[in-house]
């Protein structure tokens, strides 16, 4: 059990920090330009390069910020994103050194529940950060970011109802385990759709980057962070990114399972592919207007989410 | 090994309660209410009631007291000393007696039997067989259909008249 949560603790914190260099090269092809080239043989070593130089930055605290709120808003931004990875199945049952060892480092029967119990908490981060910083640029972003994670929430939760009402579990090991005949993207790829959208917008990420939005909101929330406090906000949002593409793949893309190659290669294919697939919309689409998102949200994604509940559970009662 | 999960738990409960209405600082104030929740959520695991605990943790703390935030952040309410350090004298008294009416009705009820308990049809065997999840829901829709019912109904009305308020 400990041994396999400093495994996956160390490489969620690896896969964060090479994701920012993923990003950027990414960005850069698309934009034809190269991305980071300096540090390392194609950038690579620009991830290292660039925490070691955060931690050394100066650490600032605003005269008129709320000292003790300010300080503890990054820890409850990161420590969500960090441990929300705990119930999601990464492979099948392997041996090891004459060991059956499960690849999930714990499996609770709410696990599903779990997932978003965390996620909900994320939100603390972001308001009271743009709160504690007295300024109201970030004020402002805190305040649209609450605004838009619970009501992208409402429509998140409606949309994996029907994986729950086709695999009639809450364990995220068993709605795996469900998906051995089809995965759940071919029964409910409304549900999927709905789900990409929204996790998009949970992480905050562009075309929902609204509490960040630069051009108008100087950076949003984290405008005041400098230093350590501020990466500790941009590692929770690539967090975030690995913890939702994890999550599409165990609701609708049958998790580990896969032909040929071992289980845990086909898991991290799939969340290699969704994450490129949230780095390619980013350098793709415009950002919302703070009224068409809200729009979005509640008069197209929510009604579509309980179409969706509503038919699913009349296939389901019929079978 | 029960009391060393539950005494923490409880005194943080106790503890974040009571730092909502001491607290001058109303962000302060909401904080400890998350607390309070917290240590709640944890209680409800203790009773094997993982559905209830999680659920807990979505609603309240996830949902409720972000928009509670959002209100007080928004309204900028000032830092208001409470009414026991103003000595608002009727206030103080008025208070006073409502406490006291509490604790003695807390006090004849855990007197009486009804804090004994009656043993309900599902035991915590049961409950771990069926699996908690599935029985809330069950029992939602059948024996407690129409509290449910009228429960949600309440909560429209509520939400219409919030609207309806908000459009004047």
């Amino acid at each position: 059990m400990v041994a396999k949560i400093v495994v996956v603790f160390g490489l969620m914190l690896l896969s964060v920090a090479y994701l920012t260099w993923l990003e950027r090269k990414v960005i850069g092809d698309i934009q034809v330009r190269l991305g980071p080239m300096r540090v390392g043989p194609h950038g690579l070593l620009q991830p290292i390069a660039d925490a070691i130089k955060l931690m050394f930055k100066e650490d600032i605290v605003p005269q008129a910020a709320d000292r003790w709120i300010y300080l503890l808003a990054p820890t409850l931004a990161l420590t969500p994103a960090l441990i929300s990875f705990a119930v999601i199945p990464f492979g099948d049952r392997i041996r090891l050194f004459g060991r059956t060892i499960d690849l999930v480092i714990t499996d609770v029967n709410i696990g599903l529940l779990y997932v978003f119990a965390v996620a909900s908490l994320g939100i603390y981060g972001i308001v009271l950060g743009g709160w504690a910083s007295n300024n109201k640029y970030a004020l402002l972003g805190g305040l649209r970011s609450a605004a838009q994670m619970i009501s992208y929430e409402l429509s998140l939760g409606l949309s994996v109802v029907g994986v729950v009402m086709l695999s009639q579990s809450l364990s995220l090991v068993q709605i795996v385990n469900a998906q051995s005949m089809a995965w759940f993207i071919v029964l409910q790829p409304i549900g999927f759709l709905i789900f990409l959208i929204c996790a998009i917008a949970e992480t905050n990420r562009a075309p929902f980057d609204l509490p960040e939005a630069e051009t108008e909101l100087v950076a949003g929330f984290h405008v005041e962070y400098s230093s350590m406090k501020f990466a500790m906000y941009f590692m929770a949002e690539y967090a975030n990114m690995i913890t939702v593409a994890a999550m599409a793949t165990t609701l609708f893309l049958g998790g580990w399972r896969g032909p040929f190659l071992p289980p845990v290669v086909w898991f991290l294919v799939k969340l290699f592919l969704l994450i490129f697939l949230f780095i390619w919309i980013r350098a793709t689409l415009p950002r919302f207007r703070y009224d068409q998102l809200m729009r979005f949200g509640w008069k197209v994604l929510l009604p579509v989410a309980l179409a969706n509940v509503m038919i699913t559970a009349a296939f389901v009662a019929m079978r | 090994m029960e009391w060393l999960v539950f005494a923490p738990l409880a005194a943080v409960a106790l503890a974040t309660a009571v730092s909502v209405i001491v607290l001058r600082n109303p962000i302060y104030c909401a904080l400890s209410l998350v607390g309070t929740f917290f240590a709640l959520s944890g209680l409800y695991l203790l009773l094997q009631a993982e559905f209830i605990a999680v659920v807990q943790v979505i609603i309240y703390a996830g949902a409720i007291m972000v928009l509670f935030l959002f209100v007080i952040m928004l309204l900028d309410v000032g830092h208001e000393p409470p009414a026991w350090l103003r000595r608002d004298r009727p206030k103080l008294v008025l208070g006073m007696v409502l406490i006291s009416l509490l604790l003695l009705e807390l006090a004849v009820a855990i007197g009486s039997r009804v804090s004994q308990g009656i043993q309900g049809p599902y035991t915590s065997e049961l409950v771990n067989a069926i699996g908690n999840t599935q029985l809330v829901g069950r029992l939602l829709f059948t024996d407690f259909l129409i509290p449910f019912e009228i429960t949600s109904i309440i909560l429209l009305v509520a939400i219409v008249g919030a609207m309806v308020l908000a459009k004047r």
